[in-house]
């Protein structure tokens, strides 16, 4: 044990040998973050104690360093530069607030930027009223994680993304917490990602935007309250899984938009009160399976150039429309999934009932062309006019039919 | 005020003696009670009640009601051979059908959401629904002293409070749809929210909308229906004229009794 421990204290005492700690602020070494970033060498530590440090926009130009706050150091651009770029391989930045960098229309100010370098870190910071947050550009296997960042920006013209990706593959973005920002996380050209267990919320735009990203996955992740909800365009081989999609409202809002997706999964997520749970445009193969769609104003809308989807083992509750199109025929598969709005019976009890299921009600068409007859909703009059539509279908699309519903919900 | 109170009494031991009441009661206990018994959840549950709300509380408020009153009749006509206020007897002729009308509906389809509470539904939808439900027992128990003051024929008193209760609860609502339809072209918003509270089951339905279908109101497109149902201020408008709906009628049926020659 004795040995042990005077191993231990004796390789304590080597480490500075192999990497120094420079200390920033009252009573270290040195005054400035700069200095301190200047004079340090590959695998050093720079130590930020507590304090507010003005400084024109800090660089880390050395590779291996790590920058720490410790009693979470100001970092502040003062409205007027970015704050902290980072711009040599193996970095790692944790604990300090970066804030303030202002609005700019003519640069992308970011908190903190990565610029072109490889598997950097950036943990446990706070960013404050940036324009960008945490910014990766060009970037490859960066891990960005337990982040707290806010935003309050008024519009969307005068506020950049929380944690955005730009041509940066191999992104890990986990746990973080985004809120206010234009969009909280955004992927573009940003394949092989993963984005794990954030939540983003309040945003003015999209909690989550990704375009041209393959090969994606989101786990996890809660997006609430943001004004049009989440956006996944113009990628394929993404996995959506185990999210959730809340509340967000209004004609353009939607709890899970898919533009140009191929191939796929969205599985046992959870969307709940959103105008339009999930949207589909023009998406292939794309298997839906075991999500969670309960009081949404439209669960799933789904548009007739989205070709051979399937939703399966899903479970719809409480929304107001559960299906909508905008065609007679239908290429999607809807087939085994729970509808609370079934009212069949199953007489050899396997589970499955022995009627088919129209998903699509009457009333969903006759607000589709009439949108302000959305005030009926719920009336008694109109659930006879569904009730005789659905017993003799003449307007909804045949087609589109889930032949074995399921009379109990999955799970 | 005595008077009031005497009235009242007079009227809810009539009415407790009335198996009707006690049946009403426990019919929304059992229904309410049965829809979270075969596995329906919170949301669910407010969702078929409403339909039941919108159509059965109106239906038994007229019918009930318009009887209650006529049956009522010759105790109002002792009592006014006697030295008391018309006022004090209306109000209590009233209160004595409004008052276990809106306390039957409240426990019994109350309870069952205080027994689940844990089930999901949310506060906001479950006292939407109650209020709802209160509110529309109160302005067709109004609706229907009126009627049954306003003729001495039962049969045609009834058959005019049948007829209201069919225009209120359904055909309404098919005009309001085809002016939707055949005026889809021009900015109906507006018009179609003031028809909406013209009709005290669509105030109701309105009422309960805002709590529960937030979500699908927000969809539409029009900025006038984000303005109102994404802030308090549509559940504050439908419940104003929904109290409306209880005041005029029981007004105009007020004004009948205190002038009238029994």
């Amino acid at each position: 044990m004795r040995h042990a421990l005077v191993t231990a204290l004796a390789l304590f005492a080597a480490q500075p040998a192999l990497a120094d700690d420079l200390t920033v602020g009252a009573g270290g070494r040195f005054a400035t973050i700069s200095a301190a970033l200047e004079a340090a060498r590959p695998g050093d530590r720079v130590l930020v104690r507590a304090g507010t440090y003005r400084e024109p926009t800090l660089v880390i130009r050395t590779p291996r360093l790590t920058l720490e706050g410790q009693g979470w150091p100001v970092l502040d651009g003062q409205g007027v530069r970015e704050v902290l770029v980072i711009a040599a391989d193996d970095v790692t930045v944790r604990g300090i607030v970066a804030t303030s960098t202002g609005i700019s229309n003519l640069e992308d100010r970011a908190g903190i930027r990565a610029r072109e370098v490889r598997n950097c870190l950036i943990e446990n910071n706070r960013l404050r009223d940036n324009l960008w947050g945490i910014y990766l550009q060009r970037s490859a296997d960066c891990v960005v994680r337990n982040n707290d960042l806010e935003a309050r920006g008024l519009r969307q013209t005068e506020s950049g993304n929380g944690i955005h990706l730009w041509y940066s593959p191999g992104a890990r973005v986990e746990n973080n917490r985004v809120r206010g920002h234009r969009d909280g996380i955004y992927f573009e050209f940003s394949s092989h990602g993963l984005t794990r267990g954030n939540v983003s919320e309040r945003s003015q735009r999209y909690g989550l935007h990704f375009m041209f990203s393959d090969s994606c996955a989101y786990l996890e992740n809660t997006f609430r309250d943001n004004n049009s909800g989440v956006a996944v365009m113009y990628s394929r081989g993404v996995v959506i899984a185990r999210n959730r999609f809340e509340r967000s409202w209004g004609s353009a809002a939607y709890g899970l938009l898919l533009k140009d997706i191929s191939g796929g999964e969205i599985t046992d997520n959870t969307f709940e009160r959103n105008s339009t749970g999930i949207f589909v445009e023009g998406s292939s193969r794309l298997a839906v399976r075991g999500n969670t769609f309960s009081q949404n104003g439209w669960a799933a809308k789904v548009l007739a150039d989205a070709d051979e989807n399937i939703f399966s083992g899903n479970q719809f509750s409480g929304n107001a429309f559960d299906v909508t199109t905008n065609s007679r025929s239908s290429n999607t598969t809807f087939d085994g999934n729970w509808w609370d709005e079934y009212a069949g019976y199953d007489l050899d009890r396997d589970g499955v009932g022995d009627t088919a299921f129209h998903p699509v009600r009457l009333f969903a068409l006759v607000v589709e062309q009439h949108p302000a007859a959305l005030l009926l909703l719920r009336s008694p009059l109109v659930s006879i006019l569904d009730a005789a539509e659905r017993v003799l279908p003449v307007l909804t699309p045949e087609a589109l039919v889930d032949r074995r519903p399921l009379m109990r919900p999955p799970r | 005020m005595n008077v009031v109170l005497l009235v009242l009494q007079a009227g809810l031991r009539d009415l407790s003696r009335n198996r009707w009441i006690v049946a009403y009661t426990l019919s929304f206990l059992g229904i309410a009670e049965g829809l979270f018994w075969f596995g329906g959840t919170g949301p669910q549950v407010l969702l078929s009640l409403l339909n039941l709300v919108l159509l059965v509380l109106p239906l038994v408020a007229l019918v009930f009601g318009t009887i209650h009153v006529y049956a009522s009749r010759e105790f109002v006509e002792l009592l006014l051979a006697q030295p008391v206020p018309r006022r004090e007897l209306f109000a209590g002729l009233y209160l004595g059908l409004a008052l276990p009308l809106a306390g039957a509906f409240l426990v019994g389809a109350g309870i069952p959401f205080v027994v689940h509470a844990r089930d999901g539904a949310t506060i906001g939808g479950v006292v939407a629904l109650l209020g709802a439900g209160v509110g529309l027992s109160l302005a067709f128990a109004a609706i229907a002293t009126w009627i049954a003051l306003f003729t001495d024929d039962r049969l045609k008193g009834v058959g005019l409070a049948l007829g209201t209760w069919l225009v209120a609860a359904v055909v309404y609502d098919g005009l309001v749809l085809g002016a939707a339809a055949a005026f889809g072209n021009y900015p109906v918003e507006r018009p179609l929210l003031g028809l909406m509270l013209a009709n005290p089951v669509d105030v109701a339905r309105v009422l309960v909308l805002t709590q529960l279908d937030v979500s699908a109101l927000m969809g539409y497109t029009g900025a006038l229906f984000e303005r109102t149902f994404g802030t308090a201020l549509g559940t504050g408008i439908a419940a104003v004229a929904l109290v409306t709906w209880c005041v005029i009628p029981l007004g105009l049926a007020g004004r009948r009794f205190l002038r009238r020659d029994f």
